[in-house]
């Protein structure tokens, strides 16, 4: 078994990816990005750091696997209570006094977690059908399951519900899912306004200006000088006065567009962009 | 004898590890001049209280880093709740939701990897009380890359279980009780 990873041996990696499939990881995080290759060539089972770049060379279908190992999906419904509760009570209840409409954009959407999250507390508080939410996500394969709402039944005691117990919702979880055997399936009726979009945040481009943008535990893997791009984008991608809401442990502070928001609450990382 | 030999110390802890990492912070002289790295085994959804629950005594600031956040001198830095800490090249920390590695999310096993392969042999790694296996691969990681290691006596701890499984695998340098880890330390480094 391979125990570590060469620097010499990322960087042929990230270029083999960048120059044939167009993907650019050259500024994801090192040591979390080697311990996912290391996942990787345990998982296929690769003797050789050799073999996964032959694998990537030659075969073009395994590149999609490769994008949805490399990349993190774990997530929760309702993660960090007292973020949701905030954003219930004193950020939501602004922008929808001020707007016809209000556009989400959930960057790094994973399994769609937090954007049924969103919708039912979008929901409970008569918000839904004023709502336009974007979710995104450069996992091909982990927008499809966020678009199926399947989740194990499992996971949905243990994690879900307790989060929404302590997020304080209007009703109980269960209202908004079915159980189906070992899985629980989502009530489509909280999805009729979102669309779901393949989208790499590395890859440089803008989306669409939306009021409120969430993008928490995503950065995370980036080194500095791309959460620095990312930052920029997130900003432009920002109308004023939106808000921008990231992990409860990442900051914007450090980034050149720091200057252009202000912090609304520290303690659960949600930033106003206040100029251009 | 060790004197600026180490850039940091890591400590992993669980089950029982709450209160010799109050002594350590408590007792460790000044004088050590190099950040302490904690992975201590936390409730997943109880992001506040312990840092201030380990401030009450320690002659050093605590604080959980925020990702990318520079590492300083003399500062404890407690991997958060719910995430995993890493040590990134560059002097910095960085945070990871993936999967949860011995049943833990913090998992020592991950900072001591990171650690180890950032600090090599500057790296001095502390195995204290606990009941999982977590720690035992990090601390072989890190003496496998020249750094020193300690573990608490077992017949000290509350729950014997992590310090024994790191003993199982690797050659550890020193087996101490707290008071000895202390009057080592203290002694050693400064
Ligand atoms: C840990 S999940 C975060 C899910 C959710 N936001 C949360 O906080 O629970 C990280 C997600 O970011 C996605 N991601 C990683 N790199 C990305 C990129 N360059 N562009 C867009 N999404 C990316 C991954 O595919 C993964 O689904």
């Amino acid at each position: 078994m391979i125990e570590d990873i060469e620097i010499n041996d990322l960087r042929l990696l990230t270029q083999l990816v960048k120059e044939k499939y167009d993907y650019d990881f050259s500024n994801y995080a090192i040591s979390s990005f080697k311990r996912r290759l290391l996942r990787i060539l345990e998982i296929y089972k690769f003797d050789t750091f050799d073999k996964l770049m032959v694998k990537l060379r030659n075969e073009p279908s395994f590149f999609k696997e490769f994008l949805s190992e490399i990349t993190v999906n774990v997530t929760e419904m309702f993660r960090d209570p007292s973020m949701w509760r905030e954003l219930r009570d004193k950020i939501l209840p602004t922008l929808f006094q001020s707007h016809e409409s209000v556009k989400i954009w959930h960057a790094g959407c994973s399994s769609g977690e937090e954007v049924y999250s969103m919708a039912i507390m979008l929901k409970e508080n008569g918000w839904l059908d004023k709502a336009k939410i974007f979710a995104t996500d450069i996992d091909h394969s982990i927008l499809s399951k966020a678009k199926e709402g399947k989740y194990a039944v499992k996971n949905m005691h243990e994690l879900n519900d307790k989060n929404y117990f302590r997020f304080g919702g209007k009703s109980q979880l269960s209202d908004y899912y079915k159980i189906e055997g070992q899985n629980i399936l989502m009530d489509k009726k909280l999805v009729s306004n979102i669309t779901y979009m393949e989208h790499n945040l590395a890859g440089g481009i803008a989306f669409t200006k939306v009021d409120l943008i969430l993008c928490r535990n995503v950065l995370i893997y980036f080194n500095q000088n791309l959460q620095n791009d990312v930052f920029k984008l997130l900003h432009q991608s920002l109308f004023n006065y939106g808000y921008l809401i990231v992990g409860s442990k990442e900051t914007l502070v450090w980034c050149d567009i720091a200057s252009k928001f202000i912090t609304v609450n520290n303690e659960e990382k949600i930033f106003k962009k206040i100029r251009d | 004898m060790f004197k600026d030999k180490f850039k940091a110390i890591i400590i992993g802890g669980s089950a029982g590890s709450f209160q010799v990492v109050v002594r350590l912070l408590a007792e460790l002289d000044e004088k050590m001049d190099i950040p302490i790295i904690l992975c201590l085994h936390r409730l997943k959804h109880v992001r506040n209280g312990f840092v201030e629950a380990l401030s009450i005594k320690s002659k050093r600031p605590i604080v959980e880093p925020l990702d990318k956040e520079k590492i300083r001198k003399g500062v404890v830095y407690l991997a958060p709740a719910n995430y995993h800490l890493y040590v990134e090249l560059g002097n910095q920390f960085a945070i990871s939701t993936d999967e949860m590695v011995n049943n833990s999310r913090p998992a020592i096993d991950l900072t001591f990897d990171t650690a180890s392969y950032v600090y090599k042999e500057k790296a001095l790694g502390i195995i204290l009380s606990g009941a999982n296996r977590d720690g035992a691969w990090g601390m072989k990681r890190l003496k496998e890359r020249g750094g020193y290691t300690l573990v608490q006596d077992p017949e000290e701890c509350t729950i014997n279980t992590m310090t024994t499984a790191a003993l199982n695998i690797t050659q550890i340098d020193q087996v101490l009780k707290t008071d000895d880890i202390i009057r080592f330390l203290n002694k050693e480094l400064c």
